[in-house]
């Protein structure tokens, strides 16, 4: 066996990873062997603890050698007893079983004769003693606490502080011994005994009263510690016991809180170390920090409230990171609790974006989005772009949503909103979400009178930067939709240069972003949107050519989604008279507060979630209807009416041309195009008895519907299923029975519609069962069924029965349908629901119920 | 074993452990006040290395957020001494104590380095045991424990 200097230096002489290993597994199985065999040598079972505790530090194994640990206790020469004690409070915590056995050796320990021997007990109890110790010893710690010893009598405050951590109930028989402990002079016992007292105030908030009566001599000892000029022993750089004035300061923040009186004993003491304390070194400033706490935690008058938060703004100015990190910190935390007092230290917060230090940007950033008000928000916004420009990436994406808000919240007025987002545009386009997008199109909309402004602005920006994702699909939504405004008003000034705006620049411009590396699907759906309404809106044939030109290019198009608008707006240029009335311009859209822009890393790191919106059934079925859009992006929202509901899916359809559909959607089934499609597949005939010229969107959607009343439609897309004899249903005896028409049979549901009409049935009211039945091998789930009627009419629609079918099984949904006597009921039905995990969405029209239905 | 959870949970205002490691991220000195199963050390040890090492001196502050808690390191030499603390507690405060600790060590061993505490390990815990008792700060004089210690190692 080699002593334990060879074998550290055998651990280090070590040249690999490997041979440290062999080397630390050849000792500890020694040492195993060793433990086994020689159980009567001390010499030895003290060098191989020794080694042990090595290995422990290493953070190898060592549960094997706690019980020869704990043989060194109950050995009477004193350096075993030490080594032993060390040992066990390294290698045994309070959830070892073997701790029993050390209970009693303790037991003895804390009568001992020797102050040393009771000093190693108190210390292994202090730091693992567990509850059932707890109960066993506290009475001799009880004895300790007050004893002649200073040594002992720290060491025993603190073994009774854990004490009470272990076994609250144990509180009150160490309350009075903890008040002598608060006026003892020896600064180790104070410290000690101002730990006990704090955790005891802080474990029972009824035993703080009975304290405040120590408050004054607190407040002296405070006093001394700050007047007393220098003391060698307890000096650290020129102050005097930083450690004990720290734990006064936090003593009596807990005496103080909710207690005018206590508050008012403590002000001027406050104010003098708020004042008076040296903050040029980290030991000054962490006597000012807990000062600063203390009188922002109790009801200190609102002038030394003041001055607390002005030395945190002080702090922000310190060179030290440190300090200004802890001053952002509590800044953070005060400010809404003192937003005036903090908006003083506005510009130095806002140097500290510029800081080196990312975590101390990463503290600014927040805070100075927590002062936004709308005085300052010109100012601050301004700062912050100036500041997104050259902020760290993983900051951007945050700001944006932020700046954003902020904005939107405060905005003096439209002009300066649009601006400061076409700002964020500009600088972080590429980090901007897709809602920030759709917000911005929605104010754009929402703001007739900027809309010339703001089309000219971002015709500009486009023309000299097409790199900016969000950029570019708002700037290519916006010329699209008022292009005619900006070629009106022809050539413009913009910061001085003159721009000229030609038809042929416009789809120069798209052009461009179409064939450039930037142009992500997303932005290549935003640029089809666009020209297919350029198409409309410009006059030159050549350049309306070239846009058919270019829409054509991408009937090719490997991605689906944009293949399939190519397609359709290519087709539409074959439809000259209805193209016109299609792409007409949008109405404003509705912003919805729901929907607005949420905070979300900022809420994460309040930690608060935000929470997701209840979404009523109308909206659910509105969002549905027109294709999964974003609220704000402009679809016709104007009443949620179920009898609108289908002007409003072809609302979404008719209007598609210029909405913007995300990219990521994926659902080309749910996608407005569908229905674009199943419009077109009847087109030729509405077309020709509706006036091809219209004044707005609402009206060509109403002329489109003309498709449902005119006598023979073309059939629609999908395949019209042949109407199935009826199943036995059990309708009403007195009234008139007619067969279930299936109305979808695919992906394993099968979905039948049955008019029910009886006596009491009102004139031009049927009820109609929908009846579902799991025809697959796959369990369904989630499954929602949709109906819509022409706007003549209105739909009434109950629950399904059961939305989450097993195969084999059925469920049913009871619908009423309102329209007048004598009308044809014409559905457009959707259905969804998820199988095997993936989510299928069908739409179809149903028009199979006999004319005469509604007859009488 | 069943107030482990709520030990972490309530006891909000000591050290939770103490790590002193140098650059390579090889222990030196590690003491826990709360308790923590082997893996779990060993993890803890990985994550604190990991973190701490390649902060910058000049430019970083002394604190890096941790789990719920707050790592407060200082470096001297080659050595970082980390304490890890309840995130709302007075890093400043502990940025003394840290230095109040080495100071100790350095006079204790007489200008320390870390071979000192490599191969007087044993001692470096029981001057640990000296400042620092039940995850709180025990002595602010260092007078006093250097005088306790000597006499400690006199009865050895």
């Amino acid at each position: 066996m080699s002593s334990l200097k060879s074998f550290i230096k055998s651990v280090r002489a070590a040249k690999t990873m490997a041979d440290e290993r062999a080397v630390i597994q050849k000792e500890s199985a020694a040492i195993r062997t060793s433990f086994r065999e020689d159980f009567t040598d001390t010499h030895m079972r003290r060098q191989n603890i020794a080694k042990l505790l090595y290995l422990f530090t290493l953070g190898e194994r060592t549960h094997f050698g706690q019980i020869e640990c704990l043989k060194l206790l109950a050995t009477s020469k004193f350096s075993d007893k030490r080594l032993g004690y060390l040992g066990t409070m390294l290698l045994l915590d309070e959830n070892q079983e073997v701790l029993t056995l050390v209970t009693n050796s303790l037991k003895n320990d804390l009568n001992h004769p020797n102050q040393y021997v009771v000093g190693l007990a108190l210390c292994t109890l202090g730091n693992i003693a567990s509850q059932e110790m707890a109960r066993d010893l506290f009475t001799d710690v009880e004895k300790l606490v007050v004893t002649q010893n200073p040594y002992l009598r720290k060491k025993a405050a603190l073994c009774a502080m854990r004490i009470i951590r272990k076994v609250p109930e144990l509180q009150e028989r160490f309350v009075d011994k903890a008040k002598s402990l608060l006026g003892d002079h020896h600064h180790g016992v104070l410290i000690c005994g101002m730990t006990l007292v704090y955790d005891l105030c802080l474990e029972d908030a009824n035993l703080i009263p009975q304290f405040r009566q120590f408050i004054p001599s607190l407040i002296r000892q405070l006093k001394s510690l700050t007047t007393s000029g220098y003391a060698p022993e307890h000096d650290v750089a020129g102050v005097s016991d930083p450690f004990l004035q720290v734990k006064i300061l936090r003593l009596l923040r807990v005496l103080g809180r909710g207690d005018q009186s206590a508050t008012e004993q403590m002000n001027d003491i406050l104010a003098q170390i708020a004042t008076n304390t040296d903050s040029s070194k980290n030991v000054g400033n962490s006597i000012l920090y807990e000062a600063v706490l203390t009188i922002l935690d109790i009801d200190a008058d609102s002038g030394l409230r003041v001055l607390g938060i002005n030395i945190l703004g002080r702090f922000l100015g310190n060179k030290d990171n440190n300090v200004k990190y802890v001053g952002l910190n509590t800044l953070s935390k005060v400010v809404e609790l003192e937003p005036n007092a903090v908006q003083r230290h506005r510009n130095t917060i806002l140097e500290c974006l510029h800081d080196a230090d990312i975590s101390i940007r990463r503290r600014a950033l927040d805070l100075s989005f927590d002062l936004i008000n709308d005085q300052n928000v010109r100012v601050l916004v301004r700062e912050l772009l100036v500041f997104l420009e050259s902020a760290d990436t993983e900051f951007k994406a945050n700001m944006t949503v932020q700046i954003c808000i902020a904005a939107d919240k405060y905005a003096p007025n439209k002009r300066w909103h649009i601006d400061t987002v076409l700002r964020v545009l500009k600088l972080a386009g590429n980090y901007v979400s897709e809602q920030i997008i759709s917000q911005f199109i929605a104010l754009v909309s929402n703001t007739t009178s900027m809309h010339l402004y703001t089309v000219q602005k971002l015709y500009s920006l486009l023309r000299s930067d097409i790199t900016q994702e969000g950029l570019t699909l708002a700037g290519t939504w916006v010329i699209g939709e008022y292009g005619d405004e900006l070629l009106k008003a022809g050539a413009f000034e913009d910061e001085e240069t003159m721009l000229d705006v030609k038809e042929a620049d416009v789809v120069q411009i798209f052009d461009s972003i179409l064939h450039s590396t930037y142009a992500t699907q997303t932005v290549q759906e935003y640029v089809l949107d666009a020209l297919a309404k350029l198409s409309t809106r410009m006059s030159d044939p050549g350049q309306i050519e070239r846009i058919r030109r270019l829409i054509s290019s991408q009937t090719t198009a490997l991605d689906v989604e944009i293949q399939q608008r190519a397609v359709e707006y290519a087709a539409l240029f074959g439809h000259d008279d209805i193209r016109r009335g299609v792409l007409e311009k949008m109405p404003a859209a509705v912003i919805r507060e729901d929907r607005k822009l949420q905070p979300e890393k900022k809420a994460a790191v309040k930690g608060g979630v935000p929470k997701p919106q209840p979404k009523s059934e109308t909206d659910i079925l509105l969002d549905l209807m027109s294709g999964d859009e974003d609220a704000a992006a402009p679809s016709s929202r104007v009443s949620p009416a179920n009898g609108d509901l289908l002007a409003m899916a072809l609302g979404g359809g008719g209007a598609l041309p210029s909405v913007p559909t995300r990219a990521t959607n994926g659902k080309t089934n749910g996608n407005p195009s569908d229905l674009l499609a199943d419009v077109f597949g009847g087109g030729s005939v509405s077309a020709a008895t509706s006036p091809s010229q219209q004044a707005n969107g609402q009206q060509t959607i109403t002329d489109i519907l003309g498709l449902f009343s005119t006598p023979s439609p073309s059939a629609p897309s999908p395949p019209v299923p042949v109407p199935a004899p009826a199943p036995v249903v059990d309708a009403p005896a007195s009234g008139q029975t007619y067969p279930a028409y299936t109305a979808y049979d695919q992906n394993g549901l099968s979905l039948t519609l049955q008019p029910i009409r009886d006596a009491t049935t009102p004139a031009g009211v049927v009820n109609i069962v929908a009846s579902f039945a799991n025809t697959g091998p796959d369990a369904l789930d989630h499954i929602t069924f949709q109906v819509a009627v022409p706007k003549t009419q209105q739909v009434e629609l109950r629950p399904i029965s059961k939305p989450d079918l097993a195969p084999g099984e059925t469920a049913s949904q009871a619908v009423r349908v309102t329209a007048s006597v004598g009308a044809q009921v014409r559905l457009r039905l959707r259905v969804s629901f998820g199988r095997n995990g993936h989510d299928v969405v069908d739409q179809m029209v149903f028009n199979q119920f006999p004319a005469d239905l509604l007859a009488s | 074993m069943t107030n482990r959870h709520s030990a972490i949970a309530c006891i909000s205002r000591m050290l939770q452990f103490i790590l002193v490691q140098n650059r390579q991220g090889k222990t030196r000195l590690a003491k826990y006040y709360t308790p923590y199963d082997d893996e779990e050390k060993v993890k803890l040890k990985g994550e604190v290395h990991r973190l701490v090492a390649p902060r910058d001196q000049k430019y970083q502050s002394n604190f890096v957020e941790f789990r719920n808690f707050k790592i407060v390191y200082r470096r001297y030499a080659g050595l970082f001494f980390c304490v890890c603390v309840d995130s709302n507690d007075n890093e400043l405060a502990y940025l003394e104590a840290i230095h109040f600790f080495v100071e100790v060590l350095d006079t204790f061993f007489g200008n320390v380095c870390e071979l000192d505490l490599v191969f007087n390990f044993y001692k470096v815990y029981a001057i640990l045991d000296e400042v620092f008792l039940a995850g709180e700060i025990e002595e602010t004089s260092k007078d006093v424990v250097l005088h306790r210690l000597e006499f400690l190692d006199r009865l050895e």
